[in-house]
């Protein structure tokens, strides 16, 4: 219990990422909780993989986990950037008016 | 034992932060509860000896996504609690999907074992901490093993920068803006008209 392995971190990130499913279930309407969910799920793969990189000593865990780190904030910043114009243009963001495209 | 109970701590926190993110009422308040979890996983990432992560983790997603969902939250004026609306009728399925998937990955996490072979063959061993800090390790490999990869992760930061702001940039019509180039070439007759006014008569 008062040693921590690589099992407590991988615990810790499996309940995360969990949480990142079950907002995108939980919040259907609100597409900004939806990218908070999102972010959470990567934050989640990224403690797997420098709870990896120090279980194994091996540094490129640590490297992976910057690419992670520079994707997640590329696509907050074009998710963002949709959503801004999507709400110029129906004034809503609620995920069931998204239908313009019928698909 | 200090070790233990700092994990405890920033672990507890985190999930904490991260029920509180997906279940709170206001946005705003979801937004600073991500920050909390943000700053608690970089304890975690300090824990795990990834201190230049950890910096990162704070500098990249506090200082700059999560600054970024709090100007949208703020500047899209919407009304949050029509968006609650169905909350609780997708409860049943998410927390079923959810249970499913974390016993899923209690499964994984509790039925594996590394193979001894696995760890020998590690690809760039971490290099003894009082010989080499974390940072001055992670650069030695990024801008060598990993120099493309690195590039193309600046492309890829440079094209979504690109296309936010190609997104997000209009044309505004009736805004009254200074042209010098009309300025200087206004010339005084064109721009100047003298007329004649009788004596005792207005124009």
């Amino acid at each position: 219990m008062l040693e921590i392995g690589l099992g407590h971190y991988l615990t810790v990130a499996a309940i995360l990422f969990t949480l990142g499913i079950f907002g995108i279930f939980l919040n259907r309407k609100n597409v900004i909780i939806i990218l908070m969910s999102i972010e959470l799920m990567l934050l989640a793969v990224n403690i797997n993989f420098v709870a990896f990189s120090a279980e194994l000593n091996d540094m490129v865990g640590q490297v992976f986990a910057v690419f992670i780190l520079t994707v997640a904030a590329a696509e907050a910043a074009i998710g963002l950037a949709i959503l801004v114009v999507y709400f110029r243009n129906r004034g809503t963001i609620a995920v069931e008016d998204i239908n313009m495209m019928k698909g | 034992m200090i070790e233990a109970l700092a994990f405890y701590m920033f672990a507890a926190i985190t999930v904490a932060s991260g029920v509180l993110v997906i279940s709170a009422r206001n946005p705003v308040h979801s937004v600073l509860f991500l920050i909390l979890a943000f700053f608690n996983s970089a304890g975690l990432f300090i824990l795990l000896g990834a201190e230049f992560l950890a910096m990162i983790l704070v500098v990249v997603y506090v200082g700059a996504v999560a600054v970024l969902f709090m100007f949208v939250v703020m500047m899209l004026d919407i009304n949050f609690v029509e968006m609650r609306q169905g909350f609780l009728q997708y409860l049943p399925i998410g927390g079923v999907i959810g249970l499913i998937l974390l016993v899923e990955l209690a499964v994984v996490v509790g039925g594996w074992h590394i193979s001894p072979e696995l760890v020998a063959a590690g690809a760039a061993p971490t290099p003894d901490a009082q010989t080499l800090t974390n940072t001055e390790a992670l650069g030695q490999l990024l801008y060598t093993h990993y120099v493309y990869l690195f590039q193309a992760a600046g492309m890829v930061l440079l094209v979504a920068m690109v296309g936010a702001i190609v997104l997000t940039h209009r044309k505004r019509t009736g805004v009254k803006k200074q042209v010098i180039a009309d300025q200087l070439a206004r010339r005084a007759d064109e721009s100047v008209e003298l007329v004649k006014v009788e004596t005792g008569k207005g124009i």
